[in-house]
């Protein structure tokens, strides 16, 4: 569409600009000026300049919850991504049984992380809950408390259960705006199922995979609240993931300066990784 | 042959997403012993007494309120600054623009922990820590990008000549806004308003980090079932499962927008 250049467009922007300008940059700056200096109590502080970001990139805390949060967001993603798709397929299409499935697919995502994090801490659990109880019967020690590969599967199998309906209900919506023709010339061309899905369906996806895949990577990487209900982090250091590492050190010890250093490295990963990937979008796009 | 593997694949996938939630539901009719005495896959003593506990107590049942206010107040400001700005991002051209709609969009990648301390000392000085509109005002944060985001799709989609033809019919700004526009994208709104609830509702670390005793969420609340004496299994499913209930009246409301509003308009 044609857009009409006015600068007096920037009347209607301006009460967004000032919400989140309030709500963001004075947070920012406030991370920024502590991450420079060396805080005592709220009247002593010293300026130490860029020691903190030294001190942080080579602190094996950070690097380690670092590494296991790449782990984690991509395990995330790999798995998730697919299963998504094979979901939206498997959906029907119109009638009572596919707004019957939709209510139920969108479930997971309405319960508060919090209780999703209960959700699975009593499920799995081999005393109380169903699923740690089966696979203990079946003959396989499970434990997520005291083994950290349980406590692991335990994370990435809640992370599934929980957002695998997102992506399931973007490509569903994806999915519903391919013309019915697109189908009828597969047919006639006697198209398979995997060509119709691989030439079809999977290009006219790209838009939602592109909004699915940023949004399930921001949400993984920034997860605190299911881990922390449900593992509390451990055992061991195990599940602590960058998030948590950062609340432990700025809330738990108060470490004001490396935790805004911390949470600043922190927030340019995400934007860089973001960033990237957005890149890398665009120029395939022109390239075509 | 097809289809019939189609409907078991999802019947598949439904049961793995219900069976987690069915085993709170069942725990949540327990009594503690039972819970932890037995593993039984439905209740032997079937009791109300969870959920009595939680209607009769000020203090239980007002995280309910507490929550319901701050997610509703942050559904208003949201939509109600999202609304014009959308606007203006879907109409004109201006110095910035893009700049402004990618900068609003970086703030959704903003991993709350970062701004828990700076949020708790802002809000604090300026004497709205422990309030519903502290809460409300963090999860805007978040919100008030996706909103405008998709918004702005919906808006697109209506042609810039119904703007037009109702201002040569002599209708300002406002009233042009209000009587025509809004309700042509109604649906939009109504998904506006849907994720706003979701992203709103689901949150706890602002939420919790913001309030103490007066506007404490639900969530927050939730902790207390731990005591001394370990963990009040019981009381906690019963919790847990009322605070699934409003998501699932939310997404019955919406259901026939859903697919619609999941394609966010553009990108």
């Amino acid at each position: 569409m044609n857009k009409v250049p006015n600068n007096k467009a920037w009347f209607l922007v301006l009460p967004v600009f000032l919400l989140v300008a309030f709500s963001a940059i004075i947070p920012i700056m406030t991370v920024v000026n502590y991450s420079v200096q060396d805080i005592f109590d709220q009247n002593t502080s010293y300026f130490v300049g860029a020691e903190w970001y030294r001190e942080m990139l080579r602190s094996p805390r950070l690097l380690d919850s670092l590494m296991r949060q790449f782990t984690y967001s991509f395990s995330v993603l790999v798995i998730e991504v697919p299963l998504g798709i094979a979901v939206a397929l498997m959906m029907p299409a119109k009638g009572r049984m596919a707004s019957l499935c939709l209510i139920l697919v969108a479930i997971p995502l309405l319960i508060p992380w919090n209780v999703v994090g209960t959700i699975w801490q009593t499920f799995s659990r081999a005393d109380i809950g169903l699923f740690g109880w089966l696979v203990n019967s079946v003959g396989i020690d499970y434990n997520y408390a005291s083994n950290p590969g349980d406590a692991w599967f335990t994370v990435l199998l809640m992370d599934v259960w929980h957002w695998t309906s997102l992506i399931a209900l973007l490509c569903y919506s994806g999915l519903r705006a391919i013309p019915e023709a697109f189908y009828q010339a597969a047919r006639i061309d006697r198209a398979s199922k995997w060509a119709v899905f691989r030439y079809i369906q999977l290009p006219r996806l790209k838009n939602v995979l592109v909004i699915g895949v940023l949004l399930r990577f921001m949400d993984s990487f920034m997860i605190y609240t299911e881990p922390f209900v449900l593992t509390g982090g451990g055992p061991g250091n195990s599940t602590t993931f960058l998030s948590q590492a950062l609340t432990k050190m700025a809330i738990g010890q108060f470490d004001l300066g490396p935790a805004a250093a911390f949470s600043l490295i922190y927030y340019l990963i995400v934007l860089l990784v973001c960033y990237l990937f957005f890149t890398i979008i665009n120029q395939q796009d022109n390239a075509k | 042959m097809i289809n019939k593997r189609k409907t078991l694949g999802m019947t598949a996938y439904i049961l793995f997403l219900l069976v987690p939630i069915y085993w709170l539901l069942n725990m949540s009719f327990k009594h503690n012993d039972e819970i932890l005495g037995s593993l039984t896959l439905w209740p032997n003593n079937f009791t109300f007494d969870n959920y009595i506990v939680i209607f009769t107590d000020p203090s239980w049942y007002m995280g309910y309120v507490n929550s319901m206010i701050y997610v509703s107040m942050n559904m208003v400001i949201t939509l109600v600054v999202a609304l014009p700005a959308a606007y203006a991002f879907s109409r004109y051209r201006f110095v910035g623009d893009k700049h402004l709609f990618f900068w609003l969009l970086t703030n959704r990648m903003a991993p709350p922990a970062v701004f828990l301390l700076p949020f708790f000392q802002l809000y604090s000085s300026v004497g709205l820590f422990d309030t519903h509109i502290a809460v409300a005002l963090a999860h805007c944060l978040f919100t008030v990008p996706l909103a405008v985001w998709i918004l702005e799709g919906f808006m697109s989609g209506v042609p810039r000549e119904v703007d037009e033809t109702a201002y040569i019919d002599g209708y300002g700004f406002g009233r042009f806004f209000v009587r025509i526009f809004l309700p042509m994208i109604r649906s939009g709104i109504g998904t506006t308003a849907f994720f706003c609830f979701m992203f709103s509702w689901v949150e706890l670390l602002l939420a919790k980090t913001l309030t103490s005793v007066e506007a404490k969420p639900i969530s927050a609340i939730m902790t207390r079932t731990i005591g001394a004496a370990g963990i009040d299994w019981g009381l906690l499913s019963a919790a847990g499962i009322l605070t699934i209930i409003p998501g699932i009246l939310v997404v019955w409301f919406v259901r026939n927008h859903v697919a619609k509003g999941f394609a966010l308009g553009r990108v």
